[in-house]
């Protein structure tokens, strides 16, 4: 049984995406919003460029945990708010930070709070994973 | 009072019944793929070996896969003809996913939709969507809730 206490960072990670990791995210995910790869459209929209999908942001954001847990199964529940957009470079990419760290203790568990960050601020709010701990 | 010019979702909505979608068969190498590019290098995600070793039938989908079958549902919900919901408007305010185990390739999904919540803030018009995803058996594996936001003419 993992020790755990409020406050501890289980895990960081960065994750760098390019333009081509949001073409295969569209790919597998089906989301083709052109938002997502045509600058031009992204522009008529108002957008200050090409965004990497939300779900994108989401879904590479839990994998620090996943890896520390050992086993996918063990997240219970997963929930973000999408509160700032990541814009995509077409040549410089765009970085993304993750620090998971235990935000309170459960009966089974804990609440992993994610803090996700891009340049010098948070894209993702209310970013918790409830997950069970090995035995 | 002055009424802001935002936008109206039809407030039937949250008494509708959806069908269920179409059955969606999770593929071995679909689930593959959408983790390489979650970058889910865990090898229970991969390799099938590794899978059944964790004690799973075949390789394990990423935590957020489940956008993938809840897609259909958001799909119906914007093809409602009444339901005031112009996609173009359309932003993702938040997302969940309650797990009751994660999918696994192999998998037979089909997903109902329902609608739980419609209100006003500011101008727009937030839709909380909430999908219930079950296996072959009736068996619930997911639930995935989706609020959308509908904005208003700025």
């Amino acid at each position: 049984m993992i020790e755990l206490e409020v406050g501890q960072v289980v895990a960081e990670a960065s994750y760098p995406l390019t333009r081509d990791s949001l073409v295969r995210y569209a790919g597998a995910s089906g989301d083709f919003n052109p938002i997502h790869y045509r600058d031009d459209v992204a522009r008529n929209v108002g957008l200050p460029g090409v965004l990497a999908h939300g779900m994108l942001t989401m879904g590479t954001a839990v994998q620090p945990v996943v890896e520390w847990l050992g086993d996918p199964g063990l997240v219970r529940d997963y929930q973000v708010r999408f509160t700032r957009p990541v814009v995509v470079d077409p040549e410089l990419g765009a970085v993304i930070n993750v620090s998971a760290k235990v935000g309170a203790l459960t009966d089974d568990g804990a609440r992993i709070d994610l803090t996700v960050t891009f340049g010098e601020q948070t894209v993702l709010g209310k970013a918790q994973v409830l997950v069970a701990l090995p035995k | 009072m002055h009424r802001l010019a935002g936008v109206t979702v039809n407030p039937d909505l949250q008494s509708r019944d959806f069908p269920p979608t179409e059955p969606y068969l999770v593929g071995r190498e679909k689930v593959r793929e959408f983790a390489r590019a979650v970058a889910a290098t865990h090898p229970t995600h991969l390799d099938p070996e590794a899978a059944r070793a964790a004690g799973y039938p075949d390789v394990v989908a990423p935590p957020t896969f489940p956008v993938v079958v809840q897609e259909a549902t958001l799909a119906q919900l914007l093809a409602e003809p009444d339901a005031g919901i112009d996609f173009s408007r359309v932003v993702h305010g938040d997302q969940r996913f309650s797990y009751s185990r994660p999918i696994v390739a192999g998998d037979e999904l089909t997903a109902t939709l329902q609608v739980t919540g419609i209100k006003s803030l500011g101008g727009n018009a937030m839709v909380t969507a909430e999908s219930t995803i079950v296996d072959a058996k009736g068996e619930h594996v997911v639930t995935a809730i989706s609020t959308l936001v509908v904005r208003g003419d700025a």
